[in-house]
């Protein structure tokens, strides 16, 4: 099934709204939930396949009613009752709770020597690139179609490209392969590929002109044209 | 409408919460933390140390980079090859981002989008501004990109070619606007002031050398 997040091309949406001096938080909350978000990830109780599965698993309609922020602190729960470390009841009893006695004071502790590691992790981050053995299937210039996987969930391959050609333009590095682990199935790396795709290829007459797409996609997304 | 006040992003303290009632995403928020701190999964520290990583993260990176690849056209080169190699010559540490550095010419107009979620140069630029995480850029700039660029004051000629980069994998894309004319006299310093962020994301070119800057 389509997934909410998967809009590129999606026609019928508004100009784009432009705040402007923007801050980088708009609240203490929604900054909040990006320090959760980075300490329980630095700890690693869910992987970033993981995170971005929980949003797009949110249904269409509450997904673009919601703010980003709001789909971090949903895909946060999702994952979090996902790795055990939370049940769906406690936080059902808690934001029950919650409503009927607000400004409960929060709890603190201090481990200065965790703070550390999750500053050096988030810092230095956990990098994708692997070291893959089999030697590449295409080469720059190679003509392509984007196939698909056949992955129900999670993937990497927006929905437009889905069966159109394309030209290989730059060849990547071997990467993390999402779909599988996204599942905790292994990581699977893979070759990945910048490939080109003609605006009239992908969005037919109605296309700017000129106004080719680059998109980046794991090798298995491919198959030659 | 051009959003040229960028280059300084505020990286102060954020508005306070409003007061009274929590909505049900809010409640959420205080029910997980809650939950993780008394579980000890989590400190009320480690929540602090993940927020003040971003501080220092902001667009004056990106426009010390932009400007040090105009005035040094070694430094472009190894720059466009390398991304994350050049901004460690600088001392700008990227990894583990696989940096792309993508060349506006007299041809050639750039600009990135991640249609799928959010990603962004980070490193570089630090938290991506709100419209580029919109459902309304995600869906447009692949499609229209030439109508989604002059809703930001910014029209490009027929005749260059704009290219759509949409971030779908692993590489973090960063756009090189083009050194504006009238610029042979000015210092790295002065350069780096006209190097906004979105000229970076490429929805705007860079500023003219006499153009009126917003606080």
């Amino acid at each position: 099934m389509a997934r909410a997040h998967d809009i590129g091309g999606l026609k019928g949406l508004g100009p784009v709204e432009i705040e402007r001096d923007e801050p980088v938080f708009h609240s203490e909350w929604e900054q909040r939930v990006f320090g959760i978000t980075m300490a329980t990830l630095g700890k690693g109780l869910y992987n970033v396949e993981q995170f971005r599965s929980g949003i797009e698993e949110i249904p269409i309609v509450p997904y673009m009613e919601s703010s980003y922020y709001e789909r971090w602190i949903v895909t946060l729960e999702t994952n979090l009752i996902r790795a055990g470390v939370v049940s769906e009841d406690e936080i059902d009893a808690r934001t029950v709770e919650l409503s009927r006695h607000p400004g409960t004071d929060v709890g603190r502790r201090e481990e200065a020597e965790f703070c550390e590691m999750l500053l050096s992790v988030i810092q230095a981050g956990v990098s994708p690139e692997r070291d893959v053995e089999a030697p590449r299937r295409f080469e720059s210039g190679d003509r392509v179609i984007a196939a698909g996987t056949t992955a129900a969930g999670h993937t990497r391959l927006p929905r437009y490209v889905r069966g159109k050609q394309g030209v290989v333009a730059r060849l990547d590095k071997a990467f993390v392969y999402p779909e599988t682990n996204v599942e905790g199935a292994g990581e699977n790396p893979e070759w990945c590929y910048c490939v080109r795709f003609e605006a009239d290829e992908v969005w037919g007459d109605g296309a700017e002109a000129g106004a080719p797409v680059y998109v980046d996609v794991w090798e298995s997304y491919l198959e030659p044209a | 409408m051009s959003e040229a006040s960028h280059t300084h992003d505020h990286d102060h303290a954020p508005p306070t919460d409003e007061a009274g009632p929590l909505s049900y995403y809010q409640r959420l928020e205080l029910a997980v933390r809650e939950l993780l701190i008394e579980k000890g999964v989590l400190t009320a520290d480690e929540v602090r140390a993940g927020i003040e990583d971003m501080d220092g993260r902001s667009p004056e990176r990106g426009a010390l980079v932009v400007a040090r690849a105009w005035s040094d056209p070694d430094f472009k080169e190894r720059l466009l090859a390398d991304g994350p190699a050049a901004c460690a010559e600088l001392g700008i540490d990227v990894s583990p981002a696989r940096l792309a550095v993508v060349e506006n010419t007299d041809d050639v107009h750039n600009v990135i989008v991640c249609t799928l979620c959010s990603c962004y140069p980070r490193p570089l630029l630090g938290l991506p501004p709100s419209w580029y995480k919109s459902s309304s850029y995600r869906a447009r700039a692949v499609r229209e990109p030439r109508a989604v660029l002059g809703e930001f004051g910014t029209v490009i000629p027929e005749d260059v070619a704009i290219r759509v980069h949409d971030s779908t994998a692993e590489l973090r894309y960063m756009v090189l606007p083009q050194r504006p004319p009238g610029t042979e006299e000015l210092d790295s310093d002065a350069l780096a002031e006209l190097v906004t962020r979105d000229s970076m994301i490429g929805v705007t070119t860079a500023l003219a050398p006499t153009a009126e800057r917003h606080a």
